[in-house]
């Protein structure tokens, strides 16, 4: 192998001119400015926030309010807490197992809940926490569940990835297998006349699973409502895009599906975005691709230092020049709707908030060893016995 | 990946010679005996109820239309049964599924037009091409989409085309299917979903088309596999599986999709889930099996009480008295531990038939727990008669999967011990 390697030119392989996406989180420009700050006013998206394929891009002026971009604000900070709480108490060895952070990529999750409704439907795989906190779950479930604890939102019967609400399919820990999944439930949808949307996500390493190709042609053979939403973080577990893709822009990869690819770190562009896309699905034009164009700060799991396969520097300069959170506080302070006073005291409601729940989440018990055998089959069917691991261990229900 | 339906057509094909009338030339004025014997088969077989009252009479049976409110009655006056193969039945319980729940949907590869084994034929028709449909050849893709079909509460019925190419859906089913209730803690769940599957051999079915991969979904607890043996069976255990609210598998024994006729009644029963049943009561010992190997189980019974005369001089005089039991599994998982160990511990022998390969078969798995919960009870070590742990080759397969011969030889083998 040795003289392999020494064979192998040592030319970076080229990647083909494209006018890129820009992922930058503060380039949002005030059309008008707001005198009355409860009516909504117009703001101007990048040129390059959006590239579409097959379908025209979305509207580069958005109305926002302020009150909506105050309380995505407050969400994306208090995701991000959250996030940095379950990596202590994982670094603390009170969390144990799997556990994969999304810090960084806040202004996907937050910003597809504020593009849908209650109605809609949501399922991915891996970095599943702030989606299910915006589905309706709480900092509390979701901590407990990292914890193993009754209090968890699957009773400390999941974990990490697997976390659910009544609108919010779960994450799964088979990277690819929530998207075949996520198409029988828009069938489901458009089967009982709904007119919602499922929103299917996925990251830029399951791109490559093959099951995602049997969820996309099914999915526009019978035009079902769902938005295929690929999030991608450059890196699928240790491995850049580039590596592992031969097409590296994933919302082209529908074939006859049209696709958009969005700045996944300005909040009003994913916004925006996911309006557009949940009103396409919905009005019977078959699925949607989408590409939201992010970057996590951590490795892909806590086991990964997240430096080994990219620079520091790299890191460093996604987090310094191209945060989401940093970019809406931006905006928020130049548009003068708030005052960094008043958004620092967002901050500290945020940390409160969460580090109320971790308290609250450490004082909830384990679970019961008896739930060890509940939910393997409906109550009533169950086989006479489980086994334990020894004879006066075997269950028998 | 699809092979014709005429394949399993049973054919006569009839050669005429214009003006004259090709006859077999008797010299001794006796007729041959069939090429098979005179051993009971498919279609002669005893535990196939030819007849209305027989039908009626299968144990339990529970009608499923009956008044909810009111406590179970037995009333079979004006209820009718139709002679149906096995693909009628699995085709009648799949109409009697959509009639009675508008969320159920039929999908699969071909299913629109009938499906390869016909099960599904004038379904589109009856219920619209909303409600069945033709997928892609996506087995995995298959899987997952009637998992998620399923977890919004609408009632799946997927088709995998053959159980040889459960495979590709084997990540979905065992790590989403199995486990979808316990990782959420049980606020989701796919109980309505149903995967239908043709599987065992055929005859001729060679590699990818006779395998019986039931074993390999043992391990997955939170999942049921259901294999009937008859039309009468299938149509009840299929309405339990479809509305059991657990995801279910439910395999078809492919050879007996033509070949097994009964009476099956019309209207809507089911029969319990995760309960053996015993088709022949004995003393001596026990012969556990399902699916196709039922009825060479039979034969072999047959054989073993009244041997033909080539056999005569192997089958000792004393073991011919051997009053045999034999139990149909029909539930594979959960299976039913209660029925064969209880019938063990009576016979103190046990002979268990399946025709996937020995070995970690599903037999592995009851021969362990039998020989735990028997032990001072056997007389002799759980036999087990299986295919060869080769892959089902075209040429021999009628040799790799076991027949009555060597079942009746491992039933020998157990009562000498």
């Amino acid at each position: 192998m040795a003289s392999l390697a020494r064979i192998r030119p040592r030319v970076p392989r080229r990647i083909p001119f494209v006018r890129a996406i820009q992922t930058s989180a503060d380039t949002t420009q005030l059309q008008e400015h707001p005198s009355d700050h409860s009516k909504p006013f117009t703001v101007k998206l990048h040129e390059d926030s959006y590239r579409s394929y097959l379908c025209d891009t979305p509207s580069f002026e958005v109305e926002v309010k302020k009150d909506e971009l105050m309380s995505m604000y407050k969400d994306m900070q208090t995701m991000r807490r959250m996030e940095m709480a379950a990596d202590a108490l994982y670094k603390a060895k009170l969390i144990r197992g799997f556990c994969h952070l999304a810090i960084g990529q806040e202004a996907v999750a937050v910003g597809l809940e504020y593009g849908i409704t209650p109605k809609d439907r949501v399922i991915t795989a891996y970095r599943c926490h702030p989606f299910a906190v915006m589905r309706g779950g709480t900092i509390k479930g979701v901590i407990a569940e990292l914890l193993g604890r009754q209090a968890g939102m699957s009773h400390g019967k999941g974990g990490s990835m697997h976390i659910f609400t009544p609108s919010f399919f779960g994450g799964n820990g088979i990277v690819g297998a929530q998207v075949p999944v996520g198409a029988g439930i828009a069938f489901a949808q458009k089967y009982l006349g709904n007119n919602t949307a499922t929103f299917a996500l996925y990251g830029d390493g399951a791109s490559n699973q093959g099951q995602v190709f049997e969820a996309f042609n099914m999915a526009k053979l019978w035009n079902l409502p769902a938005v295929f939403v690929c999030e991608n973080n450059k890196y699928g577990m240790g491995t850049s895009a580039e590596r592992s893709s031969s097409n590296t822009e994933y919302f082209t990869r529908g074939d006859k599906i049209p696709g958009l690819q969005v700045n996944g770190m300005d909040i009003i562009a994913t916004r925006n975005a996911v309006q557009y896309a949940r009103k396409w699905v919905t009005e019977g034009n078959g699925p949607l691709l989408m590409e939201f164009v992010t970057y996590r700060y951590g490795g892909h799991s806590m086991s990964d230092p997240g430096t080994t396969y990219r620079t520091r520097e790299e890191v460093q300069r996604m987090r310094s020049t191209q945060d989401p959170i940093r970019g809406l506080q931006r905006y928020i302070e130049e548009w003068g709707l708030a005052s960094e006073q008043e958004l620092k005291q967002l901050d500290k409601n945020a940390k409160a908030e969460v580090d109320e729940a971790v308290e609250e989440a450490k004082q909830s018990p384990e679970p019961l060893l008896k739930d060890l055998w509940t939910d393997i089959y409906y109550k009533g069917t169950e086989p006479p016995f489980m086994r334990g691991r020894e004879k006066d261990e075997v269950h028998y229900y | 990946m699809i092979i014709s339906s005429g394949v399993l057509a049973r054919r006569t094909v009839k050669r005429r010679i214009p003006g004259f009338t090709i006859r077999w030339q008797s010299t001794t004025g006796v007729e041959p005996p069939p090429a098979g014997g005179h051993l009971p088969s498919v279609a002669t077989s005893q535990y196939l109820r030819l007849t209305r009252e027989a039908a009626f009479r299968t144990p339990g049976l529970s009608w499923a239309d009956e008044d909810g409110s009111s406590p179970a009655r037995n009333i079979v006056g004006g209820r009718e049964t139709r002679k149906m193969n096995t693909y009628q039945a699995v085709r009648d319980a799949m109409s009697v599924a959509m009639m009675k729940d508008d969320t159920a949907v039929v999908f699969g590869e071909d299913v629109a037009f009938g499906g390869v084994f016909r099960c599904t034929m004038g379904l589109a028709e009856e219920f619209g091409r909303e409600r069945v449909f033709n997928t892609p050849l996506t087995e995995q893709g298959i899987a997952g989409f009637a998992i998620g079909l399923a977890s919004m509460g609408q009632t799946a019925i997927a088709e995998i085309q053959f159980s040889d190419y459960i495979f590709p859906a084997f990540d979905q089913i065992v790590n989403e299917a199995a486990k979808f209730r316990y990782r959420s803690g049980g606020q989701f769940n796919v109980g309505k979903l149903t995967i239908r599957t043709p599987t065992m051999a055929v005859g001729h079915g060679a590699l990818y088309h006779s395998q019986s991969p039931e074993g390999f979904f043992m391990g997955a607890s939170g999942l049921k596999i259901v294999i009937p043996r008859s039309p009468i069976q299938a149509k009840g255990l299929l309405l339990s599986s479809i509305r059991d609210p657990n995801p279910v598998i439910f395999m078809e024994p492919k050879i007996l999709y033509r070949s097994a006729v009964e009476q099956v009644p019309i209207d809507d029963y089911e029969l319990p889930i995760g309960r053996a049943e015993t088709l022949t009561a004995g003393s001596d010992l026990t012969v556990l099996t399902w699916g196709t190997p039922v009825y060479h189980c039979e034969a072999a019974l047959h054989m073993l009480a009244d041997p033909p005369s080539s056999l005569e001089r192997l089958i000792p005089p004393s073991l011919r008295s051997a009053k045999i039991e034999l139990i149909d599994l029909r539930t594979i998982l959960p299976w039913d531990v209660d029925t064969v160990t209880e019938s063990v511990s009576r016979t103190g022998r046990l002979v268990i038939v399946h025709e996937a390969s020995q070995t970690a078969g599903v037999g592995a798995e009851i021969a362990a727990e039998v020989q735990k919960r028997c032990f001072l009870k056997l007389h002799a070590p759980v036999k087990r008669v299986t295919g060869w742990d080769v892959p089902v080759g075209c040429q021999y397969e009628k040799f790799i999967i076991p027949d009555s011969l060597r079942i009746l030889d491992g039933i020998m083998e157990s009562l000498n011990y």
